[in-house]
């Protein structure tokens, strides 16, 4: 099959409120290649694809497909002009069955103008008669497990005789099985004369499928070589190789005793046997990529979610933790990870902010004191130097900085000897996020003890003191501030976890 | 800390008149009404002292439903079963007050106070608002749809306690509830008002009024606060229950008999007394003094209605028009 130029991108930017996630990125792709795209997390790939795919509307730049200039306002067109797309997050509806998810939104009818069932069910089926796959038509979506909902949505994309299809992290939910079965089909596609740009966090994957790789680091094309001309550790070396800024002003501190130790957390099929000692004024980083399992480490210690296994020491006591007011007694405080949607309370005030997690010691009895409440919200607002018009103002008009200093200020209230804290800098702009680090180190200084789950590498290198890397829900290497490097981390974070 | 906490946002000096206006802006709407009927009503009637005192008396019931469904629109919850719950705690508290004379008493001969009526209706609705309360915390179960079916159950309980009878010929006693007035003024109107101001105290100066308000405003953040999300929602829909329980006793009271039927509907206008009164479907937003605002709208816009001889017809016209536009004006402020 040819490989004439099938898709040209040229000069796409996108902004999002504080990040330019696409800066000026050009990108082609021949028919009938794989095309691999590789990056960090917030590296850009997915954006570019959702902008190809008309969900995102670019700023500025041209999209030419297929012998012509494009526009693509939205999904219905992208599928119109041959470019499907399979998300990174599932899209099905769950009370539907396997046919008509498939056939969502291009039901084909009788000559009564009905959904016609049967033909949608025939057609479904001849569908995955040709691919391999093994799963009724009929069956409900809700009943399927993840690997075969995964592969639902593959045939869905093929299904529309696509002359593109993006696969975002096909893989990420699948077995090893699975993945090679997926393999072959993208190696048939590739023979019909589709292109496919894949994306993927996988290595060996991208070596195996793939003809071309483009790197993105911060929203920026970096490079497009033939996959041949590349081995490993070029690749992780055009993935980070950036220059390290000063921006992360940890202080050295003296650490101290063991505050808290993990053994052998485990959530069945998220996190595997975590174990690890948090000491006084230490800043312990958590690196890995989306989907490694940091996050559920944190949630699991807090009391969030159950874990399955595993056993807490604070301070020396085993701790039984339920729920997050046990936490909060044992002298933990977790700030997490989006701040919107799970941080701030957006129609309360600075100050009922602030203390929300604190209110026990503001109301002996259950009955609020004002005026202890108002002392206190002050003393954290000129600590932190917080920017706030007043203590009463609602703190959705805050900016993203001083948001996350009031919820900062939040745990500070509880006097916790343990913080967690989920991408202590997401979505801040960068006078604010070297403020949080600031008050991160000042926090170490006076003893708190600082687990920091970050997916920016220069965060990590600049702020922990140790860092633990996790992959598929595991620790897969431990780094102290000395030896660590980005290639390093970048290295275990992609390890392939063995099978659980 | 005051009210402010939960007042829609403070203006920044130079907007800071439209800020004013905005978040008075119901009491500013309250006052036109006002100063529209005083013009128009006939003979100035509305301005008179009695019609004045009948306005709040005819709120007082719906006021105390409003204050609880307040409760549950602030977590992002509903409570539609008011109405209900008000009927079946009626004919239970008029049941241990009928008459011992009357012959067709539920339990003929029974002779006991007041009290015991007032409890038993409390009891009532504290036991079907926790009833609520469970099935939400509990099984998880969308407050529309718990309340919605305790809604039509307790409206049948009513019926089989009552077998579907009025509940009548009630000691003098206990109708002093409805009827009788301390200083001139009427005994169903100094029960709102003490609901009013302990409801006040409670959401402005307790911890768990600020539970309320933080699960409202972001039920997650709440929970990783440390917060007890389930317990304080189980409390609120008793509150809310007993609440409706103390406006079954209230208005068996004040109409001389409790019907199985008492209260049908009424959790519309409580809700959209709230809605009126600035409470927020959004979660987070509503205060007291708000939703009595939003109840004295609705009495004295029925009130007015019938004082300018507006047929009932057209009155329930102009009523969804007003908390329709209210709910509009409450997107855009929130914007």
């Amino acid at each position: 099959m040819g490989e004439e130029l099938l898709l040209r991108m040229t000069g796409i930017s996108k902004a999002f409120p504080g990040v330019q996630a696409l800066d000026d990125v050009h990108l082609d792709v021949e028919s009938g290649t794989v095309h691999a795209l590789m990056g960090e997390n917030g590296a850009g790939k997915s954006t570019l694809m959702k902008v190809l795919a008309g969900i995102y509307h670019a700023d500025s730049g041209s999209i030419w497909f297929n012998g012509a200039d494009v526009s693509i306002p939205d999904s219905a067109v992208a599928l119109k002009l041959g470019i499907s797309m399979i998300h990174q997050e599932l899209s099905p509806v769950p009370a539907m069955m396997v046919a008509e998810n498939i056939f969502l939104g291009r039901e084909p009818l009788n000559r009564f103008g009905m959904v016609d069932r049967g033909q949608m069910i025939a057609k479904t089926q001849a569908l995955f008669d040709k691919w391999g796959i093994a799963i009724n038509p009929r069956a409900t979506m809700r009943s399927l497990v993840v690997a075969q909902m995964q592969m639902v949505e593959i045939a869905k994309a093929i299904s529309y005789d696509s002359r593109l299809i993006v696969m975002d992290e096909p893989t990420s939910a699948i077995s090893e099985r699975e993945v090679s079965h997926l393999h072959h089909m993208i190696k048939s596609l590739k023979e019909s004369g589709v292109a496919v740009i894949y994306i993927t966090h996988k290595m060996d994957e991208v070596f195996k499928i793939s003809d071309k790789v483009t790197v993105f680091r911060d929203g920026k094309h970096v490079a497009t070589i033939p996959a041949a001309d590349l081995d490993r550790q070029k690749l992780i070396t055009l993935m980070v190789g950036r220059e390290l800024t000063h921006l992360f002003p940890k202080e050295d501190v003296a650490i101290g005793e063991i505050v808290m130790s993990v053994r052998g957390l485990t959530r069945i099929g998220v996190i595997t046997d975590i174990s690890f000692d948090l000491r006084r004024g230490e800043i312990l980083g958590l690196a890995g990529l989306m989907g490694a399992g940091r996050t559920e480490v944190l949630e699991a210690l807090f009391g969030v979610t159950r874990v399955d296994a595993g056993e807490v020491t604070v301070n020396g006591n085993v701790v039984h933790i339920k729920s997050p007011s046990d936490a909060i007694h044992a002298g933990m405080g977790l700030l997490t990870e989006d701040r919107k949607k799970t941080g701030i309370m957006g129609a309360l005030s600075v100050r009922d902010n602030m203390v929300v997690a604190a209110l026990a010691r503001f109301s002996p009895g259950g009955i609020l004191r004002p005026g202890m409440i108002e002392a206190a919200a002050k003393a954290e607002r000129d600590a932190l130097d917080i920017k706030t018009p007043s203590l009463s103002q609602l703190i959705k008009n805050l900016s993203g900085g001083n948001q996350q200093k009031v919820l900062v200020s939040r745990w500070l209230l509880t006097s916790p000897d343990i913080l967690m804290i989920d991408e202590p800098t997401r979505g801040i702009d960068v006078g604010a996020k070297s403020e949080i680090h600031k008050l991160m180190s000042g926090l170490a200084k006076q003893g708190k003890a600082i687990l920091m789950v970050s997916s920016e590498l220069p965060e990590i290198l600049g702020m922990s003191d140790r860092v633990l890397v996790m992959a598929g829900g595991r620790i897969t290497a431990e780094f102290s501030r000395e030896e660590v490097t980005q290639e390093k981390v970048l290295e275990a974070a992609t390890l392939v976890a063995p099978a659980a | 800390m005051t009210a402010a906490a939960t007042t829609p946002r403070e203006g920044a000096g130079r907007d800071r008149v439209t800020g004013l206006l905005r978040k008075y802006l119901i009491v500013f709407i309250f006052l036109g009404m006002c100063a529209l009927l005083a013009i128009f009503s006939p003979d100035h009637s509305f301005l008179k002292p009695q019609n004045l005192i009948n306005v709040v008396r005819q709120i007082s019931v719906i006021g105390l439903l409003a204050m609880g469904v307040m409760l549950c629109i602030i977590t992002m919850g509903i409570d539609l079963s008011l109405g209900s719950v008000l009927g079946f705690s009626a004919v239970v508290a008029a049941s241990l007050v009928q008459q011992p004379a009357w012959k067709e008493a539920i339990y003929p001969g029974l002779q006991l106070p007041a009290i015991a009526a007032v409890l038993a209706g409390l009891a009532a609705g504290i036991l079907l608002g926790g009833l609520n309360g469970m099935l939400i915390a509990g099984f998880r179960i969308p407050p529309f749809i718990a309340t919605l079916g305790m809604m039509t159950a307790a409206r049948g309980f009513a019926y089989i306690y009552s077998n579907g009878r009025p509940v009548s010929t009630l000691n003098e006693d206990f109708l002093f509830l409805g009827k009788g007035d301390i200083g001139g003024l009427p005994v169903p109107i100094i029960i709102f008002l003490t609901v009013v101001v302990l409801m006040h105290l409670m959401l402005t100066y307790t911890r768990f009024g600020r539970h309320i308000y933080a699960i409202g405003g972001n039920e997650v953040a709440a929970r990783v606060s440390g917060i007890n999300v389930g317990r304080t929602k189980i409390f609120i829909y008793l509150i809310s229950g007993m609440l409706a329980g103390l406006g079954g006793v209230v208005l068996t009271a004040r109409v001389q008999s409790a019907t199985p039927a008492l209260g049908m509907g009424f959790e519309l206008d409580a809700i959209a007394s709230a809605v009126i009164g600035g409470t927020s479907f959004a979660g987070g937003i509503g205060t007291v003094w708000g939703t009595v605002v939003g109840a004295l709208i609705i009495g004295v816009m029925n009130n007015g209605l019938d004082l300018l001889n507006v047929s009932p017809f057209y009155q329930q016209v102009v009523k969804g028009v007003i908390i329709v536009v209210a709910i509009i004006i409450d997107e855009r402020k929130n914007r």
